[in-house]
Order: C-alpha cells, then sequence, then structure tokens
C-alpha cells in the first residue's frame, strides 16, 4: 500500500470520526481549560485571570474532601477488586461443577447501571430499612451498622457498592487470563510438586501481570469518572463528606453555577488522569502495533 | 470466524479449567466451594432484595424489613410502577422513561455503530495520514471523564438548537461510543487477511463499496459484540440523559432516580424497587442471552469504564 495517490472517499469515510474529534474532543478541551484561567461565574467571560481558579480551588475544603475520597475509593476499591476478582477466578478455574452459572452470577452486577447498583446499596445499608433494621429484628437490639449516615464511614459504602459493581468485570479478565495459560505449566509443577499456592503466587501471578495492569486502569478509569453511584447512594453526604471530583464539577456547573470553579476542577482532573495514563496507553497501542503490509 | 485479536487479552473463556483435577473431597475442596457460595450469596443479595421487596405490600415490609420472603404476594407495585406512580405531579409510572430510552437507544445503537465501524475500516485498511494522531485523538474520548467536554457542549448545542431534544442525545452517544467502537472495529479487522482486501481492490472496489459489500457482511460477530455493548451502555448512561435530554426525553435511568426520590408521607418500597428492576431488566436480559458474547464485549471493548 505505498504510494497509493490520496483517496477522497476515504476523508469522507473518516469525515464523522475527524469532525467528533476536532469538535467534540479538541475544541471542548481547549474551551474547558480556558474558561479556567477566566474569572467566569455563572456565564463564561473573558477576563483573563491567571491561576486565580485554581488557587482557590485548592483553597476549597469540599475540593480536598472530593479529592481524599476518590483517593480512598481508587486504593481500596481497585485491591478489593482485584484481590476479589482473582480469588474467584482461581476457585472457579478448578474444575467446580456448575462453573458457568457460578460465572453469570458473579458477573452480572457489570451488566447493571450505576442508577440501581447505588439505589439497591441505598436501601440495604439504609439503618432503619436493611441490614440493622433486620439484625435488630432478630433480637440484636444494640446492633448498629449505619455507615451510610456517618460522615467517616459513607465513603466506604460508595467502596463496598462499586466493589460489587466491578469485581465480576475482574474475574472474567483473570479467568480469560488463566484460561490462557500454558497447560504444560501446570503438569510441569505437579511433577515438581510444588504446592499449589506456591505455584499461583510466584508463576501464575507474574504470568497473569497484563491482565493485572488492564483491570486495573480499567477500574481507575471508572474511579475518576464515579458520578452517578455516588449520587444516588449518598448523594455526596452527609454534608459533602462523600462527595468525589466527578460530582463535585457537576454540581459546580450546573447547580452552583460556578464555571470558573469547575472548570478548574475538570482540568484537574484532566491533567491527572493525562500523566496516570499516557505511558500505559502508549505501550498498549502504539508499540509494535504497525500493520505489516 | 476468527477471534478479534482485543487488547484485553481475550482468550475466550471455555477453553476448560487448568486448575489441579479433584482429588475426591478434602477440606480445600470445601473451602473453595464455600468461598464460591458466599461470594454467589453477596453478589445475589441486591437482586434478591429488589424482586422480593418489589411482591410485597408495604405492611409487611414496615413490619419485617427487606430481607424476609413475602407471606402474601402482590403485583399491584409493579404495575403501579409502570403506570401510575408519581413524579412531583405527574403520576404515569416509570413507562414515558421506558420509552424514552427506547427512543434514543435505537438510533444511538444504530449510528454509533456504524461511524465506528467506518472508522475502524478506514484506520485498518486505508493509508491515511496522520491516522497515528487521529486515533490517539480518539482514546481521549475513551479515557476522559465526561466533566471536561460536558459544559462546551451544553453551549455549543443550545447554540445549534439541538439542546434538550433527542438528536442531542443520539449525537452524544455518536460522540462518546466513537472511541470504543473504532477501537473494537479496528481491532476485528486488523485480524482479517490483507490479501482479501487487495483482491476486491483489483476487482475495482472502492473505500465505500468494499465497506459495505465485503467488511460490513464479513463483521457480523463483532456487531453482535458492539450492539451488546452500545445497548448496555447507553440504558445505562445517567450523565448524558440527565444533562442533555431535558425535562422532554429524559431516559429511564433519570426518571428513575426522580421517581424513587423521597417526598411526602411514606416512601413506597415496593413501587421503587419494582421500578427499579423494570430500569435494570434490559441491560440483564441483553446479559442473560447473550451469555459468552457480552464476556467477550466487555472484554473487547472494557475501556469504556
Amino acid at each position: 500500500m505505498k504510494q497509493r495517490p490520496i483517496r477522497w472517499s476515504v476523508y469522507a469515510g473518516l469525515t464523522p470520526a475527524i469532525l467528533i474529534v476536532v469538535f467534540a474532543y479538541i475544541g471542548t478541551i481547549i474551551w474547558t481549560v480556558g474558561i479556567s484561567f477566566t474569572d467566569s461565574r455563572m456565564l463564561p467571560v473573558a477576563r483573563f485571570a491567571g491561576f486565580n481558579q485554581y488557587v482557590r480551588l485548592f483553597a476549597t475544603e469540599r475540593w480536598l474532601t472530593s479529592v481524599q475520597n476518590m483517593v480512598i475509593v481508587g486504593v481500596l476499591m481497585i485491591a478489593i477488586s482485584l484481590a476479589l476478582g482473582f480469588l474467584l477466578a482461581v476457585a472457579l478455574d478448578q474444575r467446580i461443577r456448575a462453573e458457568g452459572f457460578l460465572r453469570t452470577i458473579i458477573l452480572y452486577p457489570y451488566a447493571m447501571s450505576f442508577i440501581v447498583t447505588g439505589l439497591v446499596w441505598q436501601w440495604i445499608l439504609n439503618p432503619t430499612l436493611g441490614i440493622e433494621q433486620t439484625v435488630r429484628g432478630w433480637g440484636f437490639e444494640n446492633f448498629r451498622f449505619d455507615w451510610i449516615i456517618q460522615k467517616e464511614t459513607a465513603i466506604y459504602c460508595v467502596v463496598l457498592a462499586a466493589v460489587w459493581h466491578a469485581a465480576g468485570l475482574v474475574m472474567a479478565i483473570m479467568l480469560a487470563g488463566l484460561r490462557g495459560i500454558d497447560q504444560d505449566l501446570w503438569k510441569a509443577s505437579r511433577i515438581d510438586g510444588i504446592k499449589p499456592w506456591r505455584f499461583y503466587w510466584h508463576i501464575v501471578v507474574p504470568i497473569l501481570r497484563p491482565s493485572f495492569i488492564s483491570a486495573t486502569v480499567l477500574l481507575s478509569l471508572g474511579v475518576v469518572k464515579l458520578y452517578d453511584l455516588v449520587l444516588v447512594l449518598t448523594g455526596g453526604g452527609p454534608g459533602f463528606s462523600s462527595d468525589v471530583p466527578a460530582k463535585f464539577v457537576m454540581d459546580y456547573l450546573f447547580q452552583r453555577q460556578n464555571i470558573g470553579l469547575a472548570t478548574a476542577a475538570a482540568t484537574t482532573l484532566l491533567i491527572t488522569v493525562l500523566c496516570a495514563l499516557t505511558p500505559w496507553l502508549y505501550a498498549e497501542y502504539f508499540r509494535a502495533e504497525k500493520r505489516k503490509d | 470466524m476468527s477471534t478479534p485479536p482485543a487488547k484485553i487479552h481475550n482468550v475466550p473463556m471455555g477453553e476448560g479449567p487448568s486448575g489441579r483435577a479433584p482429588k475426591g473431597v478434602g477440606p480445600a475442596r470445601i473451602g473453595i466451594y464455600a468461598f464460591l457460595v458466599i461470594s454467589a450469596l453477596f453478589f445475589l443479595l441486591p437482586l434478591y432484595v429488589m424482586i422480593v421487596t418489589s411482591i410485597k405490600p408495604m405492611e409487611e415490609i414496615r413490619l419485617g424489613g427487606l430481607f424476609t420472603l413475602p407471606t402474601t404476594i402482590t403485583f399491584e407495585p409493579w404495575a403501579k410502577a409502570w403506570s401510575s406512580a408519581c413524579t412531583g405531579l405527574d403520576c404515569r409510572g416509570i413507562s414515558p422513561g421506558f420509552w424514552n430510552s427506547v427512543k434514543i437507544l435505537v438510533p444511538s445503537v444504530f449510528c454509533s455503530i456504524f461511524v465506528g465501524a467506518l472508522t475502524g475500516y478506514a484506520l485498518s485498511f486505508w493509508r491515511v495520514r496522520c491516522a497515528n494522531l487521529l486515533f490517539a485523538a480518539l482514546l481521549l474520548g475513551a479515557f476522559l471523564p465526561y466533566q471536561v467536554f460536558i459544559y462546551p457542549l451544553v453551549r455549543i448545542y443550545s447554540a445549534t438548537g439541538l439542546f434538550s431534544t433527542i438528536y442531542a442525545l443520539v449525537l452524544t452517544h455518536v460522540i462518546f461510543g466513537l472511541p470504543v467502537m473504532t477501537l473494537l472495529f479496528r481491532n476485528y479487522y486488523a485480524g482479517i487477511p490483507i490479501d482479501l482486501f487487495k483482491a476486491a481492490r483489483v476487482d475495482g472496489g472502492r473505500f465505500f463499496s468494499i465497506f459495505f459489500r465485503l467488511m460490513l457482511p464479513m463483521s457480523i460477530p463483532m456487531l453482535v459484540v458492539a450492539v451488546i455493548l452500545q445497548v448496555t451502555g447507553i440504558w445505562n448512561d445517567f450523565i448524558m440523559g440527565l444533562t442533555f435530554g431535558g425535562l422532554a426525553n429524559r431516559p429511564m435511568t433519570v426518571q428513575l432516580t426522580n421517581l424513587v426520590a423521597p417526598t411526602e408521607g411514606e416512601i413506597a418500597y415496593n413501587v421503587n424497587m419494582a421500578a427499579t428492576i423494570m430500569t435494570a431488566a434490559v441491560p440483564l436480559i441483553v446479559y442473560f442471552v447473550s451469555g459468552r458474547w457480552f464476556v467477550r464485549g466487555i472484554a473487547a471493548g472494557a475501556v469504556k469504564g
């Protein structure tokens, strides 16, 4: 395919993609970043204000709380989902009866929306309706499980619901990885009499490194985008104790009408994601990916 | 059909377990089953709560909490949730949201897959200037949080009169569905022998004719995966529907949150749960019916996050 003249029909076919990239992605990003350097409040104004919005942003307690929450959810949710998903995949891989049935049950939460997930868990965790109420009904009058209405613990309810939603995805990725491991390795380990747990820890986990990386990237993207789940599960409350950055941006854009601050927050998110992702994206999509023809 | 060389290292499941063959029923075996059963119960708990509560009368919920089985079964909450539960002054249940979602879903799924397949095809077989740049920029749309794009899009839609129309929503789903769809089809086409394409070129095939007559018919497995992904993704969307849909085009998820929002008086948990199950029904049916295809879909397109 060398030296072929440019064919306009190819570019006609790419027009939608090019328009979307130029206007909907790059254009809007520039616009958003641009607003963040002005002192816009309710409406965008073109008065340049340098880093004022960013200074104000990082002096806003609610923003700092939401960033902290993102880190808490990120670390805990990813660690727990990876561990649980991996263990489930290993367990399912032991010639289990009804494997397909169990797999279906473990993965179905991933098909549900965050809205549905959030609502159900909000009902289950609601102290006057769900678990606390039920256990008290069994006669344990002093039983307390009111994480969702306590400032210090509400964010852990988000972690719980997010793990419930995502663990199946990790399981699916890990199981696919396990099924791809060379059968001879298993035979060899059996002949050598290596203990199963040592085999998994020292051989299988390193082999599954790409699966762990993929799963981690997917889960962290979900953490940055986390919005609907928090909105219905805790509403960001009590107060703003379980707020997250994406929700902070949405609230300041559309409810609190402070678009300067909101776009500064969005830009901060953008930079964070770009810094974290660029190396992975490069390795995953561009290295050694040239089509041979 | 060849398996798509997806990025998430997906060996399709079902090649047979690789763990050791059981040596009878030892304690390790029991432990594994116990772990799996307890986990399965954890995953099933919310579904159980929703179903059980949605068929209980309110008196029972007041007395027994969420987890007990109903003594009397009633389908009244379902009927009420569908057609007569109130959102503010509007007492038409969740059904208008369902139909709105259908109206958004059908054109969005069709357009986003078409544009994605076309882009993937062009990037995969044709020499395009700056193809890598375009591809890198596309990934932005997949990985960046929507909050970065959303305010300018609101302004653009307002300026063009698209705001709070169904077109704005369809366009938005095409915009944010494009990266994953392109990726899916680009990877799939990368697995099709280039000689096939060259033969079609020699036969005088042009860009669009090769796409419509050769590549699209060959992509049926990927089209199925794409439909599964987009139907669940678009049906489950909340943020786009909330931001761009306006009052008239609220999708089911947005309407659900309005429906269950606490109001004066006692909260009808059974009605709320029935409405929630209905909202979850479409993706769940897609999931249970499609089975392995769904797994393939998330493996190939899980970047959507």
